[in-house]
């Protein structure tokens, strides 16, 4: 399989002949009848874990299977966040390598992602937020990654159209550097096409509707290609994944919500870093075309709709408001929302199930996209050794019969 | 936005109401296994369809009560107080 390489040279030549000689970036491949592994779902998760078995494992003959259209889902409706800010180690550990991941993935997939790492503010509204972000902050240094608490003047600095009296007044915060934005869709298409080029089969438009057991075992997956077999099988598939996983038998501690996200009209540079307040739960940034995107918590309900719901809509926007008056006058451009499968401590899900030759990969609720590469890698490897890679190790779906919980949600506040 | 109907005080707007996630789910006997506990406390049926919810007017009234929602469509199907059996809900398998 070859692949063109991406450079200047590339574009330089493209240009000079008009922009009419660029191939698709991965093939539309007829399904084999069987594989050694089926990945199903084509968001970033489930392209990073082919690509990483691909790469790291030597396993090829992978097949990802996507209803849609890559980037059609929530890899694509994310507000493109990444940072390792965590509270306990085992997330920091985990997020901290998805960092370093993102840091060298353009070279890596030869497909500029446009990572900016800006800095990402979280604000503290009184002197007892501030106590808990300085507890935070330090619990992210003992775990070797860069924090640095925030006065109100230094807020004010970094973020010179901050309204430091809003209704909630802020007091300071802290910062992670190294917190930044990355392009979410060129990371789709930079791992659908460097897994291509190494053999992958990328099946879109092929939705699966039921496994086919045998002996405990999953024989393979009913599809509108006919039953696909594998040796293996992991689920990626965010939101649908309790309702996937019934039909193979299993029952996974997963509610499905709606989180919506907000662009407004694009406008000249006005913020510089990503500011979130878990106090008032919004957060905002300013994407590389100018517009201000916005996001706040998930909906109140159950819902696989992908629309949201217009007060949750409302309180956020009212947030980013009274945090920067000057968003009043801007109008919104697009506004959509995600299912998202919020696991009871807010923690992924990942590694082996009680079905043998089934692994999963899902509760990342509202912070999948920067788990991206990590979580590529590390089922990767769970699937190619059959055995939880040491970083996931913790994040097992036996965590929850044995109380071993891993309380993001409590720990590192709500905008998780 | 949804309208929900309290048994008590009529229809209202969504945000009058707190939601209470998956109804019908019983407490185990004393003496269950660590499995049937976590079961009971974390692992949800998380239907895409017809889901059987509490909701509670906590805006209002204060009491918790049933909803039979769609919860793709966001129809509501029933409304029914907290005591009474699960409806049966015409149409109402699952989707994928």
């Amino acid at each position: 399989m070859t692949r063109r390489h991406y450079s200047f040279w590339s574009i330089a030549n493209e240009a000079r002949r008009g922009h009419r000689g660029w191939a698709p970036a991965w093939r539309t491949p007829t399904p084999k009848l069987s594989y050694d592994v089926i990945v199903i779902g084509g968001g970033g998760h489930g392209l990073a874990t082919a690509y990483f078995l691909a790469k790291n494992h030597g396993i090829r003959n992978v097949a990802v299977l996507e209803r849609g259209w890559i980037g059609g889902g929530n890899s694509g409706r994310n507000t493109q966040v990444v940072r390792s800010n965590y509270f306990y180690k085992a997330s920091v550990d985990f997020f901290e390598h998805s960092l370093k991941l993102y840091e060298t993935l353009s070279r890596e997939l030869n497909f500029n992602v446009m990572l900016s790492q800006r800095g990402i503010v979280t604000l503290a509204h009184s002197r007892h937020d501030l106590e808990t972000n300085r507890r935070w902050a330090n619990a992210i240094k003992l775990n070797g990654v860069d924090s640095e608490i925030l006065s109100r003047e230094d807020v004010k600095r970094i973020e010179p159209l901050i309204n430091l009296d809003a209704r909630y007044p802020i007091h300071g915060g802290f910062v992670q550097w190294r917190g930044g934005i990355v392009r979410h869709d060129a990371v789709n298409w930079g791992f659908a096409r460097a897994a291509d080029a190494l053999g992958v089969d990328i099946l879109q438009n092929c939705d699966v509707s039921g496994f086919e057991t045998r002996g405990g075992r999953i024989a393979g997956v009913a599809t509108p290609h006919g039953v696909l077999r594998a040796e293996k099988f992991v689920l990626s598939v965010a939101g649908h994944t309790s309702a996937l996983a019934r039909q193979a038998g299993l029952r996974l501690p997963l509610v499905s919500m709606a989180l919506q996200a907000t662009v407004t009209e694009p406008v000249k540079p006005m913020l510089n870093t990503i500011v979130m307040s878990p106090g008032v739960h919004v957060y905002t940034s300013q994407s590389d075309r100018g517009e201000i995107v916005i996001g706040g918590s998930a909906d109140v309900y159950s819902s696989y709709a992908q629309r949201g719901s217009l007060p949750v809509f409302e309180d956020f926007v009212a947030s980013a408001v009274e945090l920067f008056p000057a968003l009043a006058r801007l109008k919104v451009m697009r506004q959509w929302a995600g299912i998202v499968d919020i696991s009871p401590d807010t923690s992924p899900i990942m590694g082996k199930t009680p079905v043998a030759n089934l692994y999963i990969n899902c509760g990342w609720g509202t912070g999948g996209f920067k788990a991206i590469p990590a979580g590529g890698d590390t089922m990767a490897s769970t699937i190619a050794n059959d055995r939880a890679h040491p970083l996931i190790a913790p994040f097992a779906l036996d965590r929850f019969e044995r109380g071993a919980l891993i309380d993001e949600g409590a720990a590192a506040g709500v905008a998780h | 936005m949804l309208h929900l109907s309290c048994p008590y005080c009529g229809p209202r707007d969504e945000t009058e109401f707190a939601y209470g996630g998956e109804a019908h789910i019983a407490r185990p006997p004393t003496g269950a296994s660590d499995r049937e506990w976590a079961d009971y406390l974390f692992f949800r049926r998380n239907s895409k369809g017809i889901v059987f919810e509490r909701w509670q007017h906590a805006r209002g009234c204060r009491q918790w009560f049933n909803v039979a929602r769609d919860n793709v469509t966001h129809e509501i199907r029933a409304h029914y107080c907290i005591d009474e059996e699960m409806p049966a809900i015409p149409d109402s398998e699952e989707r994928l």
